[in-house]
């Protein structure tokens, strides 16, 4: 059993698709993580999908008022709950 | 005597940082490097009273004053370093008032360092505009520092700041991050050991230390006893550090900003991103941008490219008659001019290729080429924004070299240097057209395709492979011990400002001229006198010989006079060095005369076609093409009686030149761009090396393969 499909709507960034919005939930210390923080992308925040480059990689994202753009395994790194359905 | 004083420009990126710099100080404008690191550093001076100079550096854009890589922490290290001597009595600090809460967190980092600092809101109008109402007084107070509106573009503001400066700044009283937060009683021992004058400060020194390798050994030992003790872990501390720092700011904000609806200015961004971030028409878009590009550097450039070797075609003319004749004449005429418009012609290019490029950053789309790139070039080592260099590359290696500088990613940017140079560039093209006619038919092949063409378009695929090829194998040997990410700022679209991208264009053709400028002349000068001078007395033998000949006509006189200039080259030192290389380019299938043509073209390319007209008794450049091809297919190897050109010998030597680094002022950039010898000897040496096994291999199994068939 995957225990983690439990955790209703969480997922990470980069599954989202264009478009959708979650909120950041948890964000971790390695370098790419903190680079994050500083453009705006923090807990608590309203994250969404803006665009996408063919085959989803790299994305943009909306956060903070700001339009990020990070690759598919950079947005790996962010767990995010997403919001409404 | 006037008083100076230093100031540091400090801000995000994207916030019109560079636009407020110029603004105070237009082109009063220093350019170099960072030391030891290949960052830009620009200073600058403008007055503030009758009394009283500004100087003004500005650091590079930054989110904030924790180190990403080695690299990035150098210009910052003017701020930690309280025995820097560029310490600045004040920093002038923008940001884009439109995004304060993002902006504001390196704000609060410098002032927990205690420095006196003078905040510029840029873009206020913009702010306004989209409904955000900013209380100056109410966000100078909580900030504890004068707090100055500012609309760099329109320079309105400007003179505010200037008199905020003449009043010199404040050091802000308020701390963000509470001492007791930071670890005080080791963080005590720490500070005093390190000479800093701020906990903050010994706290950005360790995260620093972390990656820096040039401490002093004394501050290493108390560092290290300090992370042993406090189980130091850089990245926790950075992130609850920021974490910690954005409450507050929001606290700040939400009392002095109020925010309306923004939905309506963004719907207008995203619309112009659904069509140029499109998936398919923003590649047509694209390919549509480069197409102009290059018409703009082939043909445009082409106009003042030729007026500048005209005006030194007449120059030489002149001085040819001016100066009396011998070796200063010669030296003048014959090695500084040529060295002087080699560097000139230049110019043009870069300036094109360097305005499109602060076009495309100024407007934020060069962001958007980035993002719709970078899958593609990640594979290769490169990423997304490598494109316009590498495809500049195909008009001029020189100006797309320099356009690496937007690169932050130090290793893609690195890679991208080494092999743009492979990319088939315009130089190429006069050899490419002179052995291809000689070894293609022009005949054609389907509808309006000729052979002749497929062949050149086929040189030029070669040079495109050979450069993702040598990419890829960089990307495997080039160690990097930072993590590559490629995460970037889309800027919000807008109008390219005319100002910055002229005093942009300004810069890199400065830069050009007076740092790749000095390598690029003494070369032509080594080369002119390797082409003019022989061995004592060989000279006047040749002289000698051709005295004796007396010519009945003009007719005569004129092709006595070319031979003598043929037999001149042959006995120079660059012919000797021509004759000497023999031995080892023969199984290329190259002759002596080709060797010396290898010897003088390693100037630039394009030389080859000039060197090997004069070989072969022809009036230098302007001569007709077809006299020379047929005069080289005529010729025959002295001992062997066989052809010299045969087609193993021409597509070896196709193959040479599209690999060998055969440009001085290639070479010149590189070591100019990446501060370093041994990358640009590397850069000479896989290219050149790579060129000789290929030239090799087909030379010496073309034969074969052909009679297997």
């Amino acid at each position: 059993m995957n225990l983690n499909k439990e955790r209703v709507g969480l997922m990470f960034l980069d599954e989202l698709k264009n478009g959708e919005s979650a909120i950041v939930e948890e964000i971790c210390d390695t370098n790419i993580c903190i680079k994050l923080i500083e453009m705006g992308c923090l807990p608590g925040e309203i994250v969404m999908v803006r665009m996408s480059a063919p085959f989803r990689d790299p994305i943009a994202v909306e956060v903070s008022g700001n339009l990020i753009s990070l690759r598919k395994s950079e947005a790996r790194t962010i767990r995010v709950k997403k919001i409404g359905q | 005597m006037s008083k100076t004083i230093s100031i540091a420009l400090v801000g995000n990126p994207n916030t019109g940082k560079s636009t407020l710099f110029n603004a105070l100080t237009g082109l009063k404008q220093k350019v170099g490097n960072f030391p030891g690191v290949t960052i830009e550093k620009s200073t600058g001076r403008f007055r503030i009273d009758a009394d009283t100079v500004a100087e003004i550096t500005d650091l590079p854009g930054s989110y904030s004053l924790f180190p990403k890589s080695l690299d990035e922490a150098i210009p910052f290290k003017l701020l930690l370093d309280p025995a820097h001597p560029q310490k600045p009595d004040l920093v002038l600090f923008i940001a884009d008032a439109s995004n304060l809460k993002r902006n504001l967190v390196l704000l609060t980092q410098l002032i927990d360092l205690k420095m006196p600092v003078i905040l510029a809101l840029n873009m206020i109008d913009q702010a306004k505009a989209k409904g955000i109402d900013i209380n100056i007084e109410c966000l100078s107070e909580k900030l504890g520092l004068p707090v100055v509106p500012l609309n760099a573009r329109k320079k309105i503001g400007i003179e505010n700041v200037i008199a905020q400066i003449s009043k010199g700044g404040k050091i802000p009283s308020i701390s963000f991050i509470p001492e007791d937060r930071l670890n005080t009683e080791g963080l005590n021992e720490l500070k005093s050991a390190l000479g800093a004058q701020t906990h903050y400060q010994a706290e950005l020194t360790l995260h620093h230390g972390a990656t820096g390798k040039t401490v002093l050994p004394a501050h290493k030992a108390a560092m290290d006893k300090f992370r042993s003790y406090n189980l130091f872990d850089s990245g926790t501390r950075q992130r609850d550090d920021l974490l910690y720092r954005y409450k507050q700011i929001s606290a700040i904000l939400a009392t002095c900003v109020k925010e309306a609806d923004t939905t309506a200015f963004k719907r207008r961004q995203e619309k112009i991103d659904a069509v140029l971030t499109h998936s398919f028409w923003g590649y047509i878009i694209f390919f549509g941008v480069v197409f102009l590009i290059f018409q703009c550097i082939f043909s445009l450039a082409g106009y003042p490219m030729h007026l500048i070797i005209q005006s030194f075609n007449w120059l030489s003319d002149q001085l040819q008659k001016a100066i009396p004749g011998g070796a200063l004449n010669d030296l003048v005429c014959n090695g500084v001019l040529p060295g002087l418009s080699g560097i000139l012609v230049f110019i043009p290019q870069i300036a094109f290729l360097s305005m499109f490029i602060a076009i495309m950053e100024d407007t934020g789309y060069l962001a958007r080429v980035a993002f719709l790139m970078d899958r593609t070039m990640r594979r290769f080592g490169l990423n997304g924004k490598s494109v316009i260099p590498l495809i500049s590359g195909t008009a001029c290696a020189v100006p797309a070299i320099m356009a690496t500088r937007n690169i932050e990613n130090k290793k893609a940017r690195l890679i991208t240097i080494l092999v743009t140079p492979l990319m088939s560039c315009s130089a190429r093209l006069p050899v490419y057209i002179l052995l291809v006619g000689m070894a293609v038919p022009q005949r054609p092949v389907l509808w309006f395709i000729n052979l002749q063409g497929l062949a050149l378009m086929g040189l030029y695929l070669l040079g495109f492979l050979a450069a993702i090829g040598a990419a890829t194998i960089f990307k495997l040997v080039i160690k990097s011990k930072v993590k590559q990410y490629f995460i970037l700022e889309l800027p919000v679209y807008r109008f390219p400002d005319v100002n910055t991208v002229w005093i942009t264009v300004v810069k890199k053709v400065k830069t050009f001229l007076f740092e790749a400028g000095k390598i690029i002349i003494a070369i032509s000068i080594i080369l002119w006198f390797l082409a003019s001078y022989g061995p004592p007395g060989a000279f006047s033998k040749v002289e000698a010989k051709y005295a004796a000949i007396h010519p009945a006509n003009d007719a005569e006189k004129h092709s006595l006079a070319l031979a003598e200039k043929t037999d001149k080259l042959q006995s120079s030192f660059a012919g000797q060095l021509g004759k000497a290389i023999e031995p080892a380019i023969r199984p290329l299938g190259f002759d002596w005369k080709i060797g010396i043509a290898i010897v003088t073209s390693f100037a630039a390319r394009e030389v080859f076609v000039g060197t090997i007209s004069t070989l072969y008794g022809l009036e230098g450049e302007g001569s007709d093409f077809n006299q020379l091809q047929s005069n080289m297919m005529k010729s025959r190897d002295p001992a062997t009686g066989r052809k010299v050109y045969s087609l193993a010998t021409i597509l070896s030597l196709l193959v040479f030149y599209a690999f060998a680094m055969q440009c001085m002022s290639t070479l010149a950039v590189t070591y100019k761009e990446t501060a370093s010898w041994k990358w640009t000897l590397i850069q000479l040496g896989y290219m050149s090396g790579t060129a000789y096994l290929l030239s090799l291999m087909i030379y010496q199994l073309l034969p074969a393969a052909a009679r297997m068939f």
